[in-house]
């Protein structure tokens, strides 16, 4: 069925963040980030709690604004209709009190996909189709996840991100989704993804971003980043040290 | 208290003879009093929902003139009702004075600040857990409106009996823009007020047991409704 | 006020109960609450309907209320008990005349234990003397009513000036007779009821009734038709019809032969 999704160019990229910042309560927490964003692959923000990781995902979304600076796909600046084409699995998803089938639903609803089959078909993906008359809120933490996951691929997104989306979750659930991920990968969806699991980096990254206080210190391949980290913060940070 | 005994006969006696008038009382109560929170409802809670997810000036503002709504004194809206809907104010010409309608209409101004007060609070919380998402989703206003109504219904099943129970339990309002009339607006209160008056102390406090009854019943079903729910995790 | 507008609309299609009292003839009388509560409407009301065919609601206030609720037009019909304020009701236009329509008479009743030392009196004026004297409690309506202002006018002859004394043994309620009988049995005051009214309460526990017989105690009832240049509203055939009937021979016998305990409660008098 992902066979659907568009395999041709990425329509929404180049994704070009020009020069944002972010200010909260006095704290600058993001501090200038300007990058270029692969049309495809997987691209991976990480970097030490406090970086701003997720936040700066957030602007990306479009659930934050940045005080200065700006972001544009595929050279239009980011818009309702732009975010639509997105979706994005939170670190602790928001499950709504109904079936799991009637969260498929809604979703699903919300981009004119109105045939429930392909709601089933979609919770079959994540190993969740057994449990579609289920309270949604009755499932393990691995499962809501699995189900948010599946609510963020019936969109079919151009991009998807997720912010440590895996985290605190049992092996077969990260599998299951990390499988998810090549497959839309595979089928042209951009996803971009926070973790703080180096080893979920190194599995799936085609290029990464490290974040340290707010300012973007690398962004470049996997490869090269995992075998030769040109920022201090970062080297540290991949050897398990404190970065400070 | 030899009183409660005798009126908790008279109570069981009324209602094991289905006393026509008893009857009829009550029908015309309870008809009055979910008419009333039907229609609060049907403005309330949207608007409750708006105010609990949206922002924008005097927003809190008319939060808190909506909590202060909730102590509104009944007969100050009655005696404002009737000022309007006699024949002799604004809406006289629709003739609603003494009539269930004027009732309603009057409960309503009554129990719709309650509804909309504490739906807002119920619906501020759900607002928390649901915002992301749904801007994540780019959820259209009036399609998340009506899914935080939805989905908070088990919870808003509170605010509903918040409502209910002023309505049912309410006298000065209804008995002057009904007047109390018999067979025409003669309701559950206005009667038992009738009866103390009358010192026909047993029977008034006889209709307050059933009273109380229905009061019982409504928050029982919903008890095990919700009961029901937060087994399922809807709540 | 575009809300307000709506909602009345609304409700006005919601008439899914709507009263049979609506859609046939029915009129509304504005009347008291000594003439409800003593039961007489329940006694005539239905005759009437029988003969007629109309549909009579009863608002029972205090005569002061009453005549407030007609002069907003309010009603069709106004029935009370003080001659002054009916007079002045007519003088102002508001109903072309006004008919004798029946009489019963004020009591005063009491605790038995009497701390007054009135029982057995027949002039209420010296009663409420005795009363002031001795500072003993004494329950008022306080609520412009026939009744109220009955009182008002006794408290008036005896020159004692009764209102610098409220809160202290004068007691005023503030409503209607019923429950002003219940508060002074509850606190064991005097208070001015009319017979009726009396008669019918309830709860009486262990008050009798104290001074009665004076003639200044007489208590006439009156009957109008609002006026319908004053209130177009106004049902005036069925008001009219209504009126007819109660001073008609028919009307006159069937208010004679209401009784509570067998006993008559008003005495017809229409001229």
């Amino acid at each position: 069925m992902f066979n659907s999704h568009s395999t041709s160019k990425n329509h929404l990229a180049p994704i070009l963040v020009d020069n944002i910042s972010l200010e909260l309560n006095n704290r600058l927490l993001i501090n200038g980030i300007s990058c270029q964003i692969n049309a495809k692959g997987i691209s991976v923000i990480m970097g030490p709690n406090g970086a701003g990781k997720s936040l700066f995902m957030r602007c990306l979304h479009g659930l934050a604004t940045p005080n200065s600076g700006q972001i544009f796909y595929a050279e239009k600046p980011l818009s309702p209709d732009i975010q639509k084409q997105q979706s994005m699995v939170f670190q602790s998803p928001t499950i709504l009190r109904r079936t799991v089938l009637a969260n498929m639903l809604f979703v699903a609803r919300q981009r004119g996909q109105l045939n429930p089959k392909t709601s089933i078909e979609y919770l079959a993906q994540v190993q969740l189709e057994h449990l579609a008359q289920h309270p949604a809120r009755l499932l393990s933490g691995g499962e809501k996840q699995r189900l948010a996951l599946a609510r963020a691929l019936i969109t079919r997104p151009t991009i998807l991100f997720l912010d440590e989306a895996t985290s605190n979750l049992d092996p077969t659930s990260t599998e299951t989704i990390e499988k998810n991920l090549q497959l839309v990968d595979q089928q042209g969806t951009k996803i971009i993804l926070v973790t703080h699991d180096i080893g979920q980096a190194k599995r799936l990254a085609d290029d990464v971003l490290f974040l340290n206080r707010g300012i973007l210190t690398e962004h470049g391949p996997a490869r090269s980043f995992f075998k030769s980290p040109a920022s201090a913060a970062a080297k540290s940070y991949l050897a398990g040290q404190l970065v400070l | 208290m030899t009183i409660y005994s005798e009126s908790f006969f008279a109570a069981f006696n009324l209602l094991a003879t289905a006393d026509k008038d008893l009857v009829e009382i009550l029908y015309l109560s309870i008809n009055v009093s979910l008419l009333s929170l039907a229609l609060s409802c049907f403005l309330g809670l949207p608007i409750g929902a708006i105010l609990a997810i949206r922002q924008f000036p005097m927003r809190n503002l008319l939060v808190g003139i909506f909590n202060a709504m909730m102590g509104l004194p009944p007969v100050v809206v009655g005696l404002l009702v009737y000022l309007h809907l006699s024949r002799s104010g604004p809406f006289g010409w629709l003739g609603l004075l003494y009539t269930p309608e004027a009732m309603i209409i009057a409960q309503m101004i009554l129990i719709t600040p309650i509804i909309i007060a504490l739906s807002c609070q119920v619906l501020e919380d759900l607002n928390e857990d649901y915002k992301d998402f749904f801007s994540s989703l780019v959820v259209p206003k009036r399609t998340a409106l009506v899914a935080y109504i939805v989905d908070a219904r088990y919870s808003l099943l509170t605010v509903v009996l918040a409502g209910f129970g002023r309505a049912i339990s309410e006298v000065g309002a209804v008995i002057i823009v009904g007047g109390n009339i018999d067979h025409l607006t003669r309701v559950m209160t206005t009667a038992i007020a009738l009866e103390t008056s009358k010192g026909e102390l047993e029977l008034a406090l006889a209709l307050g047991f059933i009273l109380l009854g229905i009061s019982l019943a409504v928050n029982f079903f919903a008890q095990w409704l919700k009961a029901t729910a937060k087994r399922r995790a809807y709540v | 006020m575009a809300i307000l507008k709506l909602t009345i609309i609304t409700i006005f299609g919601l008439t899914a109960f709507a009263n049979a009292g609506i859609a046939e003839t029915a009129i509304l009388v504005q009347s008291t609450t000594s003439t409800k509560n003593s039961g007489l409407y329940n006694h005539i009301l239905p005759i009437f309907k029988h003969d007629t065919g109309i549909t009579v609601n009863v608002v029972a206030v205090g005569t002061g209320a009453a005549i407030k609720n007609a002069m907003n037009c309010d009603g069709d019909v106004l029935l009370v008990h003080s001659r002054k304020r009916e007079n002045n009701f007519v003088a102002k236009g508001y109903a072309k005349r006004r008919y004798d329509l029946m009489y019963n008479d004020y009591v005063i009743v009491g605790p038995v234990k009497d701390p007054a030392n009135i029982v057995g009196m027949n002039d209420a004026v010296a009663a409420l003397k005795k009363i002031a004297n001795t500072n003993s409690k004494f329950a008022s309506r306080g609520d412009s009513s026939g009744t109220d202002s009955k009182e008002k006018s006794l408290w008036e002859s005896t020159g004692v000036n009764q209102i610098a004394h409220s809160g202290h043994w004068y007691r005023e309620t503030g409503s209607g007779m019923g429950t002003t009988l219940n508060t002074a049995v509850g606190m064991g005051a005097y208070t001015l009821s009319d017979r009726a009214s009396w008669r019918t309460h309830a709860n009486k526990a262990d008050f009798k009734i104290m001074v009665e017989g004076d003639k200044r105690l007489f208590n006439p009832y009156g009957v109008m038709l609002i006026d319908k240049t004053r209130c177009p509203n106004v049902n005036s055939i069925a008001g009219k019809a209504f009126i007819d009937w109660l001073i008609s021979e028919k009307g006159q016998t069937t208010i004679a032969a209401h009784r509570f305990a067998g006993k008559q409660l008003f005495f017809p008098n229409t001229k």
